[in-house]
């Protein structure tokens, strides 16, 4: 049987509204999800199962800016704060409610952190609106998907210890039929991937080992094929980590809506 | 009555010493900056049951953590047995409390059960600190008088209970050779009374001497605690209930940069004439970030005073894992230290005070600060929930806002932000090409 191809169409907000349309969501890509050439995979893996479910989005497009968070945690509290307003009062202009984010950072920032400056709004990390699709049915996920794969998650810092959504991305990944392997430091006990706080775009300061090496063995300790994680900074840092130890071609590093997008064969 | 008059002066010179702590302490907290306002009651309360009370976070690490607890809820039962006692030396009567009769019986015979319990523990605690080489014990700010400190502590402890132990044994033997009724039950001493053998005026005796041995040594470590690490015994539980409510990942919005940042969108409202009550304050600009001491927060010197330099934050940190020189344990102490150092010279002189040295450099290198991940793991861990990225994130903002002192890198991203929105050099404008011709397998008929 031939599958037919399909072109998907990603909404932009002011078209939408150019036409009277106004979407659920807004989907913040982030500057990683438009420009880092490994998320841009994910976050054309998220759109694409966003539309396999009919999921009423838009993003900003080109109206899109940085968060403003690694600005914020670098030491640039101004530079923060001018993202910040800025993007506030874009979302105002729109009358965004609800965002929708495939990064923890992002999803930190504007949940816990813009209502300081006036902005409030519903913020749905991509693993929780997968998990909420999954159970309410909407998302149908078939009972044989990735079968004999072995996944470990690496629980992102901003979505685990920082908003304790330990079990969102878990469930999602218990709707697969791969076998899940936990690794030693999980959960809130979890090590960071080493990007966070600003480390993603330096030299790490002199040590014995890179932190991403140190999380990379123990990920990979578990003998699990797939390292699934669910941020842009974990996925550059696991990448790199299995390309260090050599193991490319035996261990693959997914977000969570790559290995959706790749259960729903889209 | 000598006794008694004895004791009065003792109690007075603890007082009197405690006192004298006290406003030291409180000097020190006036010259921090505000931090959150306290609110919130019920639930902070609701904190304290569970974290100070219930010590959940110490059982992130099972076996040790149910030492400590035990060693802790028994402190909280003996501090009972404490406070009779100063009752009993300032009037001259023995076991007041005693009229509680059941309730008295369950106080003494747990008190008496957990010296034992807490003794043990001790002697265990002090074991792995001098035969074990736990690695959470060492690490460059744990400098000699650290180690001395908290073996100094553990001693006192031991020999607290130890004293209780005795008094308790003596007081059963004396009052049952003497015919009087037995106040209070006591199952390790009663137990213990009964392998002994000693005369009435030897058990008498030996009852007098434990009971001042004990009181006197609270009353010594009362006064030793703020001076070590052992302040913890006094300041957790006030830590716990002062904690920051907000989650980990949420940092504090700085005001006063709002102000400037919003003078700069909106160059009106620079002119515009300020609401009522707001034209009186002309002071000199607070300094942005933690520079010195005098920058941080009542609550991040709080936290400092509360460390009792368990390690348990550097042990989970990603940085000092991998051979990092950050150890966030180190930046809590340093705070503490720095407090000492040139908080008298504050208090005296007032904000203008220099010593010529800060916190940023003399106690805390650039290079600690820039290999935090901000990952919170620290904070997470930290049994009484101290807060030590706020201190870090402070210290970067100082860095990065006053002497735009970060990593070369790190410019290069704010630069990339202001011109084009991204931390990377790529146009606004093509903030859509990853959109261009996704292609799904079409499942929908």
């Amino acid at each position: 049987m031939e599958t037919k191809q399909r072109k998907v169409e990603v909404p932009v907000l002011a078209d939408l509204l150019a036409k009277g349309e106004k979407p659920e969501y807004l989907l913040w890509v982030g500057s990683a999800g438009a420009f880092d050439d490994r998320y841009k995979h994910v976050s054309r893996s998220f759109v694409k199962v966003l539309d396999f479910i009919g999921t009423s989005y838009a993003v900003l497009g080109t109206e899109e800016s940085s968060s403003g968070d690694v600005a914020r945690r670098a030491g640039n509290e101004m530079l923060y704060q001018m993202q910040a307003l800025m993007n506030i009062e874009i979302f105002e202009s729109y009358e965004v409610k609800k965002i929708l984010t495939c990064d923890p950072h992002a999803y930190n920032t504007f949940k816990n952190e813009y209502s300081d400056l006036g902005g409030r709004y519903e913020v749905i990390h991509h693993t929780q609106f997968l998990r909420d699709r999954i159970s309410d049915g909407s998302l149908n996920i078939p009972g044989d998907a990735l079968e004999g794969s072995t996944i470990t998650f690496h629980d992102p810092c901003y979505l685990g210890r920082a908003n304790k959504e330990y079990k969102a991305p878990r469930q999602v990944l218990d709707a697969l039929a791969a076998t899940k392997k936990e690794m030693g430091r999980n959960m809130s006990f979890a090590l960071c991937c080493g990007a966070g706080g600003g480390q993603m775009f330096k030299e790490a300061e002199k040590g014995e080992k890179e932190v991403f090496i140190e999380r990379t063995e123990e990920a990979l300790g578990t003998g699990a094929d797939i390292i699934a994680t669910a941020c842009p900074y974990c996925m550059v840092m696991m990448t790199d980590g299995i390309k260090y130890k050599n193991k490319e071609d035996s261990v693959k590093a997914y977000d969570i809506a790559e290995l959706v997008a790749q259960a729903l064969e889209l | 009555m000598e006794k008694q008059f004895i004791f009065l002066a003792t109690l007075l010179v603890t007082l009197l010493a405690f006192g004298y702590t006290t406003r030291r302490y409180v000097g020190f907290f006036k010259i921090t900056r505000g931090g959150f306002p306290v609110k919130q009651i019920g639930r902070r309360i609701g904190v304290m049951l569970e974290v100070a009370i219930g010590q959940t976070k110490i059982f992130r690490r099972p076996i040790l953590g149910l030492l400590h607890a035990l060693v802790f809820w028994g402190f909280l039962v003996i501090l009972i047995g404490s406070l009779e006692m100063v009752i009993d030396g300032l009037t001259g009567q023995e076991r007041v409390l005693s009229f509680l009769g059941a309730v008295y019986n369950i106080i003494m015979a747990s008190g008496d059960i957990f010296a034992l319990v807490i003794a043990l523990a001790i002697i265990v605690f002090l074991a792995r600190r001098i035969f074990l080489n736990v690695k959470r014990f060492s690490g460059i700010e744990m400098k000699h008088i650290s180690h001395l400190d908290a073996n100094v502590a553990l001693t006192i402890i031991l020999v607290l209970m130890l004293s209780l132990l005795g008094m308790n044994t003596y007081y059963v033997l004396a009052t049952q050779q003497a015919g009087h009724g037995l106040e209070g039950v006591y199952p390790v001493s009663q137990l213990l009374a009964s392998r002994i053998d000693a005369g009435a005026h030897t058990s008498e005796l030996l009852y007098q001497v434990n009971w001042w041995i004990h009181i006197l040594l609270v009353f010594i470590f009362a006064n030793y605690l703020p001076y070590s690490k052992h302040f913890h015994v006094f300041m957790s539980v006030p830590n716990v209930f002062l904690s920051r409510l907000e989650p980990l990942g949420k940092l504090d919005t700085m005001e006063s940069i709002t102000k400037e940042v919003k003078i700069m969108m909106d160059p009106d409202q620079a002119f515009a004439s300020p609401p009522e009550g707001e034209a009186a304050e002309e002071e000199t600009p607070e300094r942005f970030g933690v520079l010195d001491v005098e920058d941080v927060t009542w609550k991040n010197y709080l936290d400092s005073l509360a460390c009792t330099e368990c390690g348990r934050c550097t042990s989970v940190c990603p940085a000092n894992i991998t051979g990092k020189k950050l150890s966030p344990r180190k930046i809590v102490m340093d705070v503490r230290a720095r407090m000492k150092e040139k908080g008298p010279g504050l208090v005296k002189n007032g904000a203008e005070y220099s010593d010529e040295k800060s916190l940023i450099r003399d106690y805390i290198s650039e290079e600690e600060l820039w290999a935090c991940t901000l990952c919170n793991a620290c904070a997470q861990e930290c049994p009484i929930n101290i807060n030590q990225p706020a201190l870090i994130v402070g210290m970067r903002r100082y860095l990065v806002m006053e002497e735009s002192a970060a990593p070369s890198e790190l410019n290069s991203i704010f630069s990339n932000i202001e011109n084009n929105g991204a931390p990377w050099q790529f146009s606004q404008e093509d903030r859509m090409l990853w959109a261009e011709d996704i292609v799904v397998n079409d499942k929908s008929q």
